[in-house]
């Protein structure tokens, strides 16, 4: 069995209603489960895009990014190591305002951790911190004790070094159409 | 088209008239409640669109998988909303697996009930998602032109397959101006990759080079309509090559390069000499793992090239030195001008050394048998003699399937047609109907075992209804004989659910008006075949064969292609 690693699979899609349930049955075939997922519009208008993370072999998600390249909807699919993409996760904590005022570690706490209060309000606070999984974890960790009314990360938001060249995809198939 | 714009119509109107604009002429299905409009649309125009009722909506699907598979046009299936559109779903999952063209029409509950949990409502894109190339849910009638045009295209361009288009109650009512135009590309969507000139000038190269080649042929080669560009590569060449189940009668049976079957009950030098050959040239196929038996000792010591025009097959179960992307269509004349033309006498004397102990151990045993009981084997030979290898054979699943490939002679492309990669029983007598009609001219002569048969049993409705003369062997042991033969090798003979107490067949033939004929003896067995296929009309033939006949040779599962077994 080769080693498992991290990967980010990057999927440009259009706009289509089950277009995800298509793509995540690609993985519940394969028994393979998400670490992360998050979707949202891409640089080109109409066109969105597919993040999911994933822990595979490569051969692994060599295959299964052929497969999700093979839908009709989909335009282009990718998939990278850490190394190869810039990449965050997002987070939100609720707190009790009552701590905020008491405990002025927590004050030290956000401003170390270079979070921003969201909104404040007499029964509770809102932070966000934005950075790497351990970032946002170990705020979280820190503020447990100060009791933590809610918490929720976002999935993965990645961005890759290389070019993914999209926009070239979509031209030569108008070009192509013209001839 | 003008005028076109002035009239509006329905949504169901629009789509008789998108299948009449992508030439279809004929489809299978079953009326029900959300699907009415186009039924009552379908009536008005009964003369220039035929539609077979079947008596299941699966046997609807497997109607239009064969008849795609005969014509090489694309299968159109019709169900209701519901339990219709479930029923579609084995025949789609088939299609899927086995890259044929099918485009497929389920009616949906009036598009404000959606999700409410209406009569006959079920989630059909949820459930068709993962067996479809592709699918859409039209809720509007203006979608239904644009929609269809691409189901068509999507269905039939690059690697076939099944597409269904789900069509809410009030899309179908609504009206609208209807104007068609042909789906000509999508963009997310390249069907055909480009040839890359220089993977196929390196493959020839090392062909050249090789002094074990092989060729392995698939489906890909009678999809891609390639059957003359792949004769030729082959007799330039003079490369042995063999076939896997779903290649069959792409190459005459008789050619003389034509070496036989690859797989679990292939024959013995194609699946021995797999692990022996230098350079493994595989042609529009995808290494099933039915083909491969363990893939860790699969073919290690070749070189492997691969021409494939799906990017997901290269290197997905065989990894490919030299993939060449692209329809076979195209790329094997490049590689036929580029190839030199050897002998490869010794190569090809293994092949025969190989046979001759196959003929001995096995298939002497199979067609000219000895022994009191009828083999399936002398079955398939005598309707051979009797068609002369110029019938479609549409086989069910199980040993009466391997028998039948095994030993089918065939002269002409598009002649076997099977369920291969889904294993589906019940496949091929409504099979048999969709391919009498894509190839009306031609014998057709549905071979299946007792278990499979009665799966789609009702389907003799439709035959009878329609005359359409299929001639229909059953092979009778009363067991679910493969089944039976895995309990014997692998599970101590403990027979579990394999022994079936049979209706009388004959009975039941002749209950739909079809003549029929049982055979227990070999002496009246060539009478009965003659006379089946002397028939014009729709004939049930049942041939009781031996009980607990065995299909040799055989590749254990996980085994190894080189540790096939005679016995």
């Amino acid at each position: 069995m080769s080693e498992l690693t991290k990967y980010t699979i990057s999927i440009y899609t259009e706009n289509n209603v089950g277009l995800l349930n298509r793509i995540s049955a690609i993985f519940l075939k394969r028994h393979i489960d998400f670490l992360s997922f998050s979707t949202s519009q891409s640089e080109i208008p109409d066109v969105f895009r597919f993040i999911i993370v994933v822990s595979m072999t490569e051969s692994g998600v060599r295959k299964i990014v052929q497969q999700i390249e093979k839908q009709i909807d989909v335009i282009k699919a990718f998939y990278h190591t850490d190394e190869e993409t810039i990449f965050q996760e997002s987070a939100l904590y609720k707190v009790k305002s009552s701590s905020l005022f008491e405990e002025r570690q927590i004050q030290n706490m956000i401003k170390d951790s270079h979070a921003n209060i969201v909104t404040v309000s007499p029964e509770y606070f809102v932070i966000e911190k934005t950075g790497f999984r351990d970032e946002t974890e170990e705020l979280r960790v820190a503020l447990t004790p100060f009791g933590l009314l809610q918490f929720v990360r976002s999935g993965r938001i990645s961005i890759t070094k290389e070019k993914m060249g999209i926009s070239e995809i979509l031209n030569s198939f108008k070009q192509q159409n013209k001839d | 088209m003008e005028n076109q714009k002035k009239n509006p119509i329905s949504g169901a109107e629009a789509i008789i008239r998108c299948l009449l604009e992508e030439g279809v002429e004929l489809i299978y299905g079953y009326p029900g409640g959300a699907i009415m409009p186009i039924y009552d649309e379908l009536y008005k125009y009964s003369d220039n669109l035929t539609h077979i009722l079947t008596r299941h909506e699966q046997g609807a699907t497997h109607s239009a998988q064969g008849y795609a598979r005969t014509s090489g046009k694309v299968g159109v299936a019709m169900a209701t909303s519901g339990p219709g559109a479930t029923n579609l779903v084995t025949g789609i999952a088939d299609a899927q697996i086995d890259s044929t063209p099918m485009v497929c029409i389920t009616g949906q509950v009036a598009s404000h009930l959606l999700g409410s949990d209406a009569f006959q409502e079920t989630d059909i894109i949820g459930i068709s998602t993962p067996v479809t190339k592709w699918n859409y849910q039209i809720t509007k009638a203006s979608e239904i032109p644009e929609i269809m045009a691409k189901a068509f295209y999507i269905a039939r361009s690059g690697r076939p397959g099944p597409v269904l288009i789900d069509i809410t109650k009030d899309a179908q009512f609504e009206l609208f101006d209807f104007s068609y135009e042909k789906c000509k590309g999508v963009r997310s969507y390249v069907p055909l990759p480009s040839l890359d000139t220089k993977q196929v000038t390196a493959a020839a190269e090392l062909i050249n080079k090789a002094k074990r080649p092989m060729i392995i042929w698939g489906q890909g080669v009678i999809l891609g309509k390639a059957e003359e560009e792949f004769k030729a590569f082959v007799e330039t060449s003079g490369i042995p090559a063999v076939w896997t189940i779903l290649g069959l009668s792409a190459l005459p049976t008789k050619h003389p390069l034509n070496f036989g079957m690859v797989g679990m009950h292939g024959n013995y030098g194609p699946n021995v000499l797999t692990n022996a050959c230098d350079v493994l040239i595989a042609v529009g196929m995808r290494f099933d793992d039915r083909v491969t038996g363990n893939l860790e000792t699969y073919a290690k010591q070749a070189t492997v090239v691969h021409l494939e025009i799906d990017p997901a097959e290269i290197s997905k179960n065989v990894k490919a030195h030299f993939p060449v992307l692209g329809s076979c269509k195209e790329s094997l004349p490049q590689l036929t001008r580029l190839v030199k033309h050897q002998e490869y006498a010794d190569w090809k004397q293994l092949f025969a050394d190989h046979m001759a102990i196959e003929i001995k151990e096995v298939i002497n045993g199979d067609t000219l048998p000895t022994k009191e009981g009828l083999t399936m084997g002398e079955v398939i030979v005598g309707i051979n003699k009797c068609t002369k290898g110029d019938a479609v054979i549409v086989t069910d699943v199980g040993q009466h399937q391997m028998i039948a490939c095994r030993y089918a002679e065939f002269v002409r492309s598009k002649s076997n047609v099977t369920s291969g990669g889904l294993g589906t029983m019940g496949f091929a007598l409504p099979a048999a109907i969709g391919a009498k009609m894509g190839a009306p001219d031609r014998e057709v002569v549905a071979i299946i075992g007792d278990g499979g048969y009665q799966m789609t049993i009702q389907e003799l409705g439709t035959i009878f209804q329609n005359k359409t003369a299929v001639k229909i062997v059953v092979l009778n042991n009363d067991y679910l004989g493969m089944v039976r033969q895995w309990q014997q090798l692998f599970f101590d003979k403990r027979y579990a659910s394999t022994e079936m107490t049979n209706p009388d067949f004959v009975t039941i033939a002749k209950g739909y008006h079809i003549d029929a004929q049982r055979v227990s003896k070999r002496e009246d067995l060539d009478q009965a075949i003659e006379t089946m296929i002397a028939s014009d009309k729709p004939y049930f033939l049942e041939v009781c064969v031996e009980k607990e006949a065995n299909v040799f040779p055989m590749i254990p599962t996980g085994a190894s292609v080189s540790d096939i077994r005679l016995k």
